[in-house]
């Protein structure tokens, strides 16, 4: 059952796209911040309710009860968590967002045609897991489970060269099989090259990785969109990598770093703040 | 999808999206980015979507997962923006507040 013709399911997520764009602008003043991110929230709201209404969805019942759990997981955790804890938690919740771009690009494997299509898939799952794991280690680092201190070795480099390279040729294996097992091995490398980008970061500057990673979950996020044929997925994950990408560097320079020297600082040697 | 309207579509968001941040105050960095790291939780109609397709238990198992994961950023996301703007208007809520009481 598809209530909403694909001509009102557009219209409707136009509107939840304009929705985003004044979230973003409201959340740069001071005075608009509030009222930005509750109009992010209900065109988001506006947008779920659209996807039921505008294309034929079965097992609605195991879907509604997923988005429960997903609520019932988050919220009570957002609304109790140390003002401290801020930080790793919004690490937490852009790692899990790059998680499910991942999945779902990879579920969407089979069903996508032509080589673009493809790619679409190969870089969505890439960037997601690179989130996901990046964004874990950060957690780890921002709650003291894993040392704030870079943590680097010999050769490290060479591995993270040799792991992109391996990384680039199962995303052609990806793209010119579509088999599921090269999706798992891309999968997987995307979780190392994310651990390995964020472990030799320094503790003072996790906070603007966190941003980078926001960034790349946003690029993930619009990949899908072209995975799925998507145009809001398309629009808020595009805005998301824009803004995410000036807002790293803003955090950066108000810091007086640049983002490379603090990506790459540990790899030549010349540490980031620990 | 016709490629070039999808270009055209991805080149003005990447300018709005410069654009909109573009003057945000440096005490807005961390509402900001926890603003936008909420909005890409709109991930989760794609999970819908894709749950809503899936006719074999194990991908729907999978796609399933997605579903939470993405509600978790989005739900989680936006609550968590609004606790911290919430820090942001304390002098002048609790003065408002004051003024009040003494009505």
């Amino acid at each position: 059952m598809s209530l909403l013709s694909p001509e009102w399911t557009g219209l409707l997520y136009l509107v939840a796209a304009v929705c985003f764009i004044l979230a973003l602008r409201g959340l740069s003043s001071p005075k608009t911040a509030r009222r930005g991110n509750l109009i992010g929230a209900g065109g988001a709201l506006l947008a779920v309710i659209t996807v039921f209404l505008s294309s034929r969805i079965e097992n609605i019942p195991a879907i509604l009860v997923a988005v429960a759990v997903g609520s019932a997981i988050a919220a009570p955790i957002s609304r109790r968590v140390e003002m401290t804890q801020m930080p790793q938690l919004v690490a937490l919740f852009n790692g899990v967002g790059g998680g499910a771009a991942a999945l779902v690009a990879m579920l969407e494997l089979g069903n996508s045609d032509g080589p673009w299509a493809k790619v679409a898939v190969v870089f969505t799952m890439l960037v997601g897991a690179v989130s996901f794991s990046g964004s874990a280690v950060t957690v780890g680092k921002l709650q003291g489970l894993i040392s704030s201190r870079p943590l680097v070795f010999p050769g490290l480099a060479l591995v993270m060269g040799g792991i992109v390279l391996v990384a680039l040729v199962a995303g052609g294996f990806v793209v010119a099989t579509g088999a599921a097992l090269w999706a798992v091995i891309l999968l997987v490398i995307g979780l190392i090259v994310g651990a390995l980008l964020v472990l030799p970061v320094g503790g003072a500057d996790v906070p603007i990785v966190i941003s980078l990673l926001n960034a790349f979950t946003g690029l993930a996020v619009a990949a899908s969109g072209i995975v799925l044929g998507n145009l809001l997925l398309v629009v808020a994950g595009t805005l998301v990598g824009a803004s995410g990408t000036i807002l790293t560097r803003a955090m950066a320079s108000a810091m007086g770093r640049g983002v490379s020297g603090i990506l790459f600082g540990a790899f030549k040697g010349g540490s980031t703040a620990g | 999808m016709n490629p070039v309207t999808l270009l055209t579509v991805v080149v003005l968001a990447v300018f709005v999206g410069f654009e909109v941040v573009s003057k945000v105050s440096s005490t807005l960095h961390t509402p900001l980015m926890s603003g936008a790291n909420a909005i890409h939780g709109i991930i989760l109609i794609g999970a819908i979507t894709v749950a809503g397709q899936s006719l074999n238990p194990g991908l729907l198992m999978l796609a399933l997962i997605a579903v939470v994961l993405a509600t978790a950023n989005l739900v989680g996301g936006f609550v968590v923006t609004d606790r911290m703007l919430k820090m942001f208007a304390p002098r002048k809520q609790a003065g408002a507040d004051a003024r009040d009481e003494t009505k």
